[in-house]
């Protein structure tokens, strides 16, 4: 780990953006996975080409989050 | 933690809100960038001339694109677009090839994109002037800000559509804006800043210039057609993904030939041919700095609207192939909350990753050309057999398109004289890709489609197709 007193700016704005990436990615992989665990399968993969509109569709924003 | 199991009947599904505003920032977003950059390479490969001729030809084939298109997504209204056209018109074989195609065509424009907007901040670094205690001139890395760009707009589309696609509206009708401003400002009425009559020169390689400037003329509205991939998010299909579409395709030829006439009006082929950013080097000739300020913002928002619509549009295509087992349903799956193919996205961020960090910028580009060049292809068949099945008022239509099959035939000879124009130039990598897709057709043919669940695949609710088909 490099010294942080030793940085010039164009190193802190590298470094800032890898971090950035980092808590971006481990965000993703957090929520997937978490909502994987939450949710069953059969439910996760539900969804069916050309039955959207006649199908009663879980929103949780307007339903109670069903959880 | 709790197990949320679906009740009897219950479905998560992509969420219907995008309105036609969203499905024009699709397209156009995913292309505009093709105007900041890109386009330009036409002019070294045949001259400012043979650019113009290019972009005009390249029109005629996107306009065909964009008719036919419209045509048949306003009938088949599924995410996957064009992958699911050809499931259900031709075939499952063709299906799986069209759903590559998609995912490799956006998912190597991404690359491109983040690519892109790395080497612009690493410019911008570079201009700063910044040096070391030593003297030394510090140098910003591209790498970081490659791998950023991807990482965020994957986490935006993570996080839900209607956000993105209302973030691509407001970014790229900046970029847009700015284009026009730009033409305004170099006064096209009068010859006072504007140099055509010294700087066109003819055609430097003949007419054989003409069909090699057609590789990258494509850049000019490659990926238009990417507006079906948001066929079911959006809340009229039939009436909004015509409206988008041809909207999209009339705002690129514009933007497209204000271009061409302010570039090749401001700066020699010999300069333009090579150019990096030809709309920003345009700006700087005008000694302006609010120009070159519009201009830059313009050609960093343009790239991450292409980027952003194409972690939109790739994900769509997996996850449309997922759903039909093409591919491990795992990847079928439609996030409870943000209601997004949201292991879609996650899959296909290192892919990009990989590709925009390891990849040289012309080779990605190639690929992607290749991958939409193929699809190009493939819709001039499709649509000749989907109006031969389904003729005119068996089905209904959101839109018509005229003189069927007059823009099928344009677009299939079109399409022939750019693989000899791309074979000019990289006839190894198109060898590659053919080789690839042959091999790929092999798996799904002898292993994958023994999964799929082949009644399941016809969803539309059409009636028995005509013919002995």
């Amino acid at each position: 780990m490099p010294d942080i007193n030793t940085l010039n700016n164009f190193q802190l704005l590298e470094y800032g953006a890898w971090a950035l990436c980092i808590i971006l990615g481990v965000w993703m992989l957090t929520d997937m996975l978490r909502t994987d665990m939450t949710y069953s399968e059969d439910l996760l993969t539900s969804s069916r080409e050309g039955d959207i509109e006649d199908a009663l569709v879980i929103d949780p924003t307007h339903q109670g989050g069903h959880r | 933690m709790t197990q949320t199991t679906a009740i009897h009947g219950e479905k998560i599904s992509l969420l219907r809100v995008l309105g036609p505003g969203h499905v024009w920032a699709l397209g156009v977003g995913i292309v505009l960038v093709g105007e900041y950059m890109g386009w330009n390479f036409s002019v070294g490969k045949g001259g400012a001339i043979a650019a113009l001729i290019a972009c005009w030809v390249a029109g005629l084939l996107y306009t065909c694109v964009a008719m036919i298109d419209s045509e048949v997504t306003s009938t088949v209204a599924a995410a996957g677009g064009q992958y699911a056209q050809a499931k259900h018109i031709v075939g499952p074989l063709m299906a799986f090839n069209v759903g590559l195609f998609l995912v490799f065509a956006y998912t190597m424009l991404e690359a491109a994109n983040a690519i892109t907007l790395g080497y612009l901040i690493q410019t911008v670094g570079g201009m700063m002037g910044q040096t070391t205690a030593g003297g030394e001139a510090l140098v910003l890395h591209d790498k970081p800000f490659i791998v950023l760009t991807i990482m965020f707009l994957a986490w935006l589309n993570y996080r839900g559509v209607y956000a993105t696609l209302t973030f691509n509206l407001v970014i790229t009708a900046i970029a847009f804006v700015a284009i026009i401003i730009l033409f305004f400002a170099v006064r096209p009425w009068s010859s006072d800043v504007l140099q055509h009559n010294e700087l066109l020169t003819g055609l430097p390689y003949g007419w054989i210039g003409v069909i090699a400037a057609l590789h990258f003329g494509l850049w000019y509205y490659l990926g238009i057609e990417g507006t079906c991939q948001a066929a079911e998010e959006v809340r009229s299909p039939a009436r909004s993904l015509p409206l988008g579409t041809m909207t999209g395709i009339m705002t690129l030829l514009i933007a497209a030939t204000m271009t061409w006439f302010i570039c090749a009006g401001l700066m020699p082929w010999e300069y333009l041919g090579q150019a990096v950013t030809p709309l920003f080097d345009a700006a700087r000739l005008m000694d302006s700095l609010p120009l070159m300020v519009l201009l830059f913002i313009g050609t960093i928002f343009s790239t991450l609207a292409s980027a952003n619509g194409c972690i939109n549009d790739a994900s769509r295509a997996w996850f449309s192939m997922a759903r039909d087992r093409y591919l491990p349903q795992w990847f079928g799956a439609v996030h409870p909350r943000y209601r997004t193919p949201y292991r879609s996205i996650v899959f296909l961020v290192p892919v990009a990753v990989l590709f925009a960090y390891y990849a040289p910028l012309d080779q990605v580009i190639t690929f992607s050309i290749l991958s939409g060049l193929l699809g190009y292809t493939f819709m001039t068949f499709n649509v000749i057999m989907f109006r031969r099945k389904w003729p005119l008022g068996t089905i209904q239509r959101g839109y018509v398109h005229p003189l069927h099959p007059l823009p099928a035939l344009v677009l299939l000879v079109l399409c022939a004289t750019t693989y000899f124009a791309v074979f000019l130039g990289y006839g190894t990598q198109l060898m590659a890709m053919m080789a690839f897709f042959i091999i790929a057709s092999l798996w799904f043919h002898f292993h994958r489609y023994r999964y799929v669940r082949r009644g399941d695949q016809f969803t539309m609710p059409w009636p028995r197709p005509l013919g002995d088909y």
